[in-house]
């Protein structure tokens, strides 16, 4: 079982290229994510975002580039990350309950008591009255919290997350909203992907504005990155 | 371990899933029926021709039932990309192949010993003196059929067109699975 200890993480790419055939969807994106760091990704549909983040969680294997994690020393340390990702797609089962699907996800990941990191994080989401409920019967903004809860089970040293409030109500976009703060606060590195802005992009401490693939844009002014964010949803 | 830990997890996660939803299983019952039945009515059941041929009917029924049941399984993991969430929680993959081949023989062996009776009265075959040997045979037969079916399901579930590949794939490479088995 792992015992989840807390280290620092940051996310070096560097010269990522990907190609779908003769569509570039990345060309020569060099970023370095600093341990700590709250990042916004913002940008037109098609601009790259959601492959960037898949390229960072290893879901997707870059055509040229390589993505690197470092310790907070900032040496490379592939093995330092403990990756949360929220996809556009829930990641969660349909025929198991939101209980089973956590407990399983925990097991995989060999988490150390799972039921009672399921049932923390279940209370934590706000589904514990429907802990026995099969993900099925969940509306959209129910099953986004599943996900949610199936990315934070292994308390993650780096969350990634594609357009996490989708689904959400105003409370669970506020309740998401703290939750996050309290991870940044407490030194997890963000790199999410965004539309317009919003309580959630209140918490970045920096902006990147993708379009076909490039980096237009990089900021950590307040204005500039309130700019970026509003730019890139017009 | 891990590998071993992690087959046990999905494995429980296949049955679970399959048993509250039944999709595959009845489907396939359904079909296999129908293609037992459907052959009853060309040969004659009570001809000592009927009976030699009546190994090869089998497993020729259990091959079409296979390519039905075996060809979904990593498709089912795309609706919610939840095939990616396993990706990310599993140290070893190779555990996601191992789950899925051992959930995908454990279903076929289910839906064969379940057909067993019913081919057994429509052709006139005695069933019960063998059926020892005639069980090893079909768990062997279906561990094969498994091996191919599942490892070509993984291939295409991100193919086009995947489903036709992927039959005729897997009748080609469940060929050595079948020819020993039929006898």
């Amino acid at each position: 079982m792992t015992a989840l200890v807390f280290s620092p993480t940051g996310i070096r790419f560097e010269n990522i290229e990907k190609r779908y055939g003769g569509l570039y969807a990345l060309r020569r994106v060099s970023l370095e994510v600093a341990a700590g760091e709250c990042v916004a990704l913002a940008g037109r549909n098609g601009s790259g975002k959601t492959t960037l983040l898949r390229i960072a969680a290893r879901l997707v294997r870059p055509s040229a580039g390589t993505v690197n994690f470092s310790d907070g020393g900032g040496n490379v340390n592939q093995t330092a990350a403990r990756m949360g990702f929220v996809a556009h797609a829930t990641m969660v089962y349909d025929e198991l309950t939101a209980e089973e699907n956590l407990l399983l996800f925990a097991r995989l990941q060999g988490i150390a008591e799972p039921a009672a990191r399921a049932e923390a994080l279940l209370r934590d989401v706000g589904l514990i009255e429907r802990r026995g409920s099969l993900v099925r019967t969940f509306s959209r903004g129910m099953r986004q919290r599943v996900a949610i809860a199936r990315a934070l089970l292994n308390d993650p040293t780096v969350l990634l997350l594609d357009e996490p409030a989708t689904g959400l109500d105003p409370q669970g976009v506020t309740w998401f909203a703290e939750t996050l703060r309290r991870l940044r606060d407490t030194g997890r590195t963000i790199l999410m992907s965004l539309h317009g802005e919003s309580e959630i992009s209140a918490l970045a401490t920096r902006a990147i504005r993708l379009d076909a693939g490039l980096v237009m844009a990089d900021t950590c002014s307040g204005a500039n990155l309130r700019s970026i964010l509003t730019f890139a949803d017009a | 371990m891990a590998l071993l830990s992690n087959t046990a997890v999905l494995l429980g996660k296949e049955l679970r899933t399959e048993f509250r939803s039944r999709e595959l299983l009845t489907t396939t019952v359904v079909f296999i029926l129908i293609v037992v039945v459907l052959f009853s009515f060309t040969f004659d059941p009570t001809s000592a021709e009927s009976r030699r041929f009546a190994g090869s009917l089998l497993w020729l029924a259990f091959l079409f039932a296979a390519s039905l049941m075996l060809q979904p399984c990593f498709l089912r993991e795309q609706n919610n990309d939840t095939l990616s969430a396993l990706r990310l929680s599993v140290s070893d993959p190779f555990a996601i192949f191992v789950a899925k081949l051992a959930a995908n023989t454990l279903f076929l062996l289910l839906t064969e010993l379940l057909m067993l009776p019913v081919f057994s009265i429509l052709f006139n075959v005695a069933i019960f003196p063998v059926f020892g040997r005639l069980v090893l045979v079909l768990f062997l037969g279906s561990l094969g059929v498994s091996i191919a079916g599942t490892a070509l399901s993984a291939v295409s579930a991100q193919a086009r067109m995947r489903e036709l590949p992927c039959r005729y794939c897997c009748c080609r490479y469940l060929l050595p699975s079948w020819l020993p088995a039929r006898k």
